[in-house]
């Protein structure tokens, strides 16, 4: 093997700071999607990578369904502020209050309604582009996704007729209303995101790591016990040591008994995994294509 | 096991392409099996729609079809990109489907690809389609094919079928420049020779698949000779803090070849300037060489008129300059492509508009041979064409470096992306003492 050589985390890194390049170049005003969590923490890095010493070109941009783990959005204020970008919340409940977004009778998640929420930021900022940090690995319907993902102008994705992505050379083009998602993560994995951020020595929500928590057993998954998620009586409520792998909503989240309280500690534990990480995110479950028909509809 | 990965590994990206029923995604999902590289809840998935669709039997190839569409109708109509990992590599593969209509498809999932994988049904051994996906892999200049003999279960495991197909693809292979070509006998279905060798081929001494793709040398499939960097991002801070910054600026890309040092001479293009790396700028602090694929920041010595789209030479393995552009293309719509449309080329960071001069012929995707000039080239078409573009691109034949000799045509109107473009070489390249003045 030559010097001239670039491990898989430098490739992947290098592909993703292209396209982060390639949407500062040719869209007017795009946004980034930050949660706080492990993916966008990697996104915001490669950002800061791509754009350095310059501003970030790009705001910062989260839908709040209200049902976050509140570890979550202090991370997510604190990690903007250090960067000095400019971060822009929008609410479900914002969005509810205004009739933007309309519960079915009896909807609990907020996994729908976060939808027209994002779809309304979209165009209250006129925004014509949405970087996000979805990856390929994570559920079947994203592996079909490309980098560049056009959108129509009810915010649709239409897996059947998507642009061809060919070489390194992504069509931004787009008609006014119209949008793009764009994913530098797709060729990621969960373990290149966190042997990413060990490498880069990137800090997470303390959430990922192992932590005492008082947890209700539902469906064959762990739930953290919450003034939104009381639990019912007779319920099994037990004080686990516990984390996240994957951050949903906190009604929806199922907790891992883990004594992982190092980014060490999870990279093992990943490497033993026999579950994916999806595996516990019960919106995910919901039906084979519950993904797929969300994104249909305009969500990430 | 999945591997833990403490150590630095590479990616080899491939694609299997074969026809309907060859097996593709049955593969793909044998090597994820085989592999551990799948979960248990993802086996509980596949078994939960056995039990509904699938009359109890579990479906390997429900891994990949991801789309209600692609389940319903057994079909894969899209690309899909999968990853999997080893302690010996990292794994991304396209999943592209065979069907003629999706040849496009196939086009797209080889673009990146170091490596093809072509399935062949044993029984039915080289059919059009094994010979259509060869040469479109050959076109695209992938450096490593295999040709993975499947279904050898169904002949009996027979030596003399598996050695029938391979003389049936040495045959035309001589035509197409393909100098790395494995065969390998296997059943899919049953995982011979995929992860584990296979009891039933004694007679066969080969690598099994995986072993192959774990080991197949690709340290040299990025082109190292002639600095490129195409020019992304003007990086311009607004109102820096730090006074060493204020007159900053600096070009970002991705270098699509060759290697660049602080202190060497560049020629910046289209403004014909010549000018000297005075730093290689990167996040994680400034770096004295940087090379292809590497992304990174150069800052001039002299204030030069470069934007997106323009391109940053270095003064050896000079590339070509031009409005004239002949390349073979792969056509991926609908409507076709007609002599005197007007399109947008992209090619590396750079936009331009162009229109189709000529069609010289199409091509015989089946025998690479030249066919007389259509007057138009139709969906899955590949075609030999001539364009002339509203200004001149700096580019390379793509059998020299991929990265600068493709280009994608995209609609004007609609935006759709029609085509796909491979340029030829260029008849004569930038002369750079003509520009060598300094400002």
């Amino acid at each position: 093997m030559s010097n001239y050589h670039l491990d898989h985390l430098q490739h992947l890194e290098t592909e993703a700071i292209h396209v982060m390049r390639e949407v500062a170049g040719e869209f007017e005003r795009p946004a980034l999607l930050f949660s706080g969590g492990k993916d966008s923490i990697c996104l915001l890095r490669l950002a800061e990578k791509a754009f350095r010493p310059s501003e970030l070109p790009t705001p910062l941009l989260n839908v709040d369904t209200g049902h976050h783990f509140p570890e979550l959005n202090v991370f997510r204020d604190a990690r903007a502020k250090e960067l000095g970008a400019k971060l822009i919340v929008r609410r479900v409940e914002d969005a509810i209050a205004k009739g933007v977004a309309v519960p079915a009778p009896g909807e609990i998640s907020r996994n729908r309604l976060q939808i027209p929420t994002l779809l309304a930021a979209i165009e209250e900022f006129r925004f014509d582009c949405c970087i996000g940090g979805a990856r390929r690995d994570e559920e079947k319907a994203r592996a079909k996704e490309r980098f560049f993902s056009f959108r129509d102008s009810f915010g649709q994705w239409d897996p059947k007729n998507q642009r061809p992505e060919i070489w390194n050379l992504y069509n931004a083009r787009i008609n006014p209303g119209e949008n793009m998602r764009v994913f530098p993560l797709s060729n990621w994995t969960e373990m290149d995101v966190w042997e990413y951020i060990r490498r880069e020595k990137l800090a997470v929500p303390t959430i990922y790591f192992s932590h005492r928590r008082q947890c209700v057993r539902r469906q064959g998954q762990w739930l953290p016990v919450s003034d939104i998620l009381p639990p019912k009586p007779n319920e099994d409520v037990r004080e686990l040591v516990v984390r996240v792998r994957t951050i949903g909503d906190i009604i929806s989240t199922g907790l891992v008994e883990s004594p992982a309280d190092s980014v060490d500690d999870i990279i093992a534990e990943i490497a033993a995994a026999r579950v994916t990480e999806r595996g516990s995110r019960a919106d995910d479950k919901s039906s084979e294509a519950a993904m797929e028909d969300r994104k249909k509809a305009g969500y990430f | 096991m999945p591997p833990s990965l403490h150590h630095p590994v590479d990616i080899l990206r491939f694609n299997t392409c074969g026809s309907v029923d060859d097996g593709k995604s049955t593969l793909i999902g044998r090597l994820l099996y085989d592999s551990k590289s799948l979960m248990e809840d993802q086996i509980e998935a596949l078994e939960r729609s056995a039990d509904i669709t699938g009359g109890g039997q579990i479906n390997l190839a429900n891994l990949t079809d991801g789309l209600r569409a692609e389940r319903e109708q057994g079909i894969t109509i899209d690309v899909a990109y999968r990853y999997f990992a080893t302690p010996r590599r990292k794994f991304i593969i396209a999943d592209t489907p065979g069907h003629v209509q999706y040849t496009r498809n196939m086009v797209t999932g080889a673009s990146s690809a170091n490596l093809s994988i072509v399935l062949v049904d044993a029984r039915a051994g080289v059919i059009e389609q094994s010979r259509r996906h060869t040469c479109i892999s050959s076109l695209l200049r992938i450096p490593h094919l295999v040709v993975a003999v499947n279904k050898m279960d169904l002949v009996g495991w027979s030596e003399a079928r598996f050695l029938e197909i391979r003389d049936q693809f040495e045959e035309f292979l001589p035509l197409l420049d393909m100098k790395d070509v494995q065969f390998i006998p296997i059943s899919a279905l049953n995982g011979d020779n995929v992860v584990d060798a296979s009891p039933h081929t004694p007679w066969y001494n080969g690598p099994t698949l995986l072993g192959h793709l774990e080991s197949v040398h690709i340290g040299s499939d990025w082109n190292l000779n002639g600095f490129r960097l195409p020019v992304q991002w003007v990086n311009r801070p607004n109102n820096p803090h730090d006074p060493k910054l204020h007159d900053f600026r600096g070009f970002s890309g991705q270098i699509a070849g060759g290697i660049v040092r602080v202190g060497q001479k560049v020629l910046a293009l289209p403004a014909g300037i010549t000018s000297t790396v005075q730093e290689i700028w990167t996040y994680d602090g400034p770096v004295q060489e940087a090379f292809c694929p590497q992304s990174v920041t150069l800052v001039l010595a002299h204030d030069i008129d470069i934007s997106r789209g323009s391109t940053i030479i270095g003064l050896e393995n000079l590339p070509g300059s031009s409005t004239e552009l002949h390349a073979n293309v792969c056509w991926m719509h609908q409507r076709p492509l007609q002599r005197g449309k007007k399109y947008f080329l992209k090619q590396t960071s750079n936009t331009v508009q162009a229109v189709v001069s000529e069609i010289e012929h199409r091509i015989n995707i089946t025998t690479l041979e030249p066919q007389a000039a259509p007057t138009e080239l139709g969906l899955n078409d590949i075609g030999e064409i001539r364009l002339r573009t509203a200004k001149p691109i700096v580019y390379d034949g793509y059998a020299t470096n991929r990265l600068t000799g493709s280009f994608i045509l995209i609609e004007q109107g609609t935006n759709a992306t029609v085509g796909a473009g491979m340029l030829k070489a260029p008849r004569e390249v930038v002369k750079p003492e003509n520009a060598d003045y300094v400002i």
